[in-house]
C-alpha cells in the first residue's frame, strides 16, 4: 500500500478518462449522442428519435421524436424533451 | 452557446428555446396541455398561459371486451396555469408536432 499510484483502482478521476469512456453508463450515453435511439417510459410508451442530449437526471432531448404504440406510429413530436424520472431505458438502435 | 464541440449542453436547453412559444406538455394520467410557455425551472415546474387541457378517458363498454375501448376527451381552458414538475412527462414545441 506504500505506493499509492500503482494500486490506483481504475476509474479514479485523474486516470486517463478517454479509455474508460464507454465503461460506465454515462460514458455509454455520451457515446450515443446523435444516434437514433429507442426510449421506453415507465408507462410503456415508446419514443424513437435522435438523441440530442442527456443530463444527470436522465432528462432527454430527442430530435424527430416519434411516439410508438403497439409498433404503430401514433404521433410525431418533432423536437421533444422527456423528463428523466419517466425513463425505463434508452436503447441505441442498430444502424 | 458553443462551449463544447458537438454535444448540446443539456436537454433543458430545448425547453429554454420554447419560452414564449406554444408548447404541448404530456402529463401523467393521460392529460395534455397546450399553451404558451412563460417560465420553467429545473424541476420542470411550468407557467403556461392561455392553456387548453385535454383529458383522455377510456369509456366503459362492458358488452364487447374484444373491441378496444373508445376514448373520450374532455377539454378545459385556463388563462394561466402553474404545473408542478413531477407530473410532466414530455415537452415539445407545438410547431413541430403532427398527428
Amino acid at each position: 500500500m506504500a505506493k499509492e499510484e500503482e494500486v490506483r483502482p481504475n476509474g479514479t478521476p485523474d486516470d486517463d478518462q478517454v479509455e474508460s469512456d464507454a465503461k460506465d453508463p454515462s460514458g455509454f450515453l455520451s457515446e450515443i449522442i446523435g444516434a437514433p435511439v429507442t426510449v421506453k417510459l415507465n408507462s410503456g410508451i415508446i419514443y424513437k428519435g435522435d438523441l440530442q442530449s442527456v443530463d444527470g437526471y436522465m432528462n432527454i432531448a430527442l430530435e424527430r421524436c416519434r411516439e410508438i404504440s403497439d409498433g404503430r406510429l401514433v404521433r410525431n413530436w418533432g423536437d421533444a424533451f422527456v423528463r428523466g424520472n419517466n425513463v425505463t431505458y434508452i436503447c441505441a438502435d442498430s444502424a | 452557446m458553443e462551449e463544447k464541440e458537438d454535444t448540446h449542453a443539456e436537454p433543458l436547453d430545448l425547453v429554454r428555446l420554447c419560452i414564449d412559444e406554444i408548447v404541448i406538455i404530456k402529463l401523467r394520467g393521460d392529460r395534455e396541455l397546450k399553451g404558451r410557455l412563460h417560465a420553467y425551472d429545473s424541476h420542470c415546474n411550468l407557467v403556461l398561459g392561455d392553456v387548453e387541457e385535454t383529458i383522455y378517458v377510456a369509456e366503459e363498454e362492458d358488452e364487447d371486451e374484444d373491441e378496444p375501448p373508445s376514448v373520450k376527451t374532455i377539454k378545459k381552458q385556463s388563462e394561466m396555469l402553474f404545473v408542478r414538475g413531477d407530473s410532466v412527462v414530455l415537452i415539445a414545441p407545438f410547431a413541430g408536432t403532427t398527428h
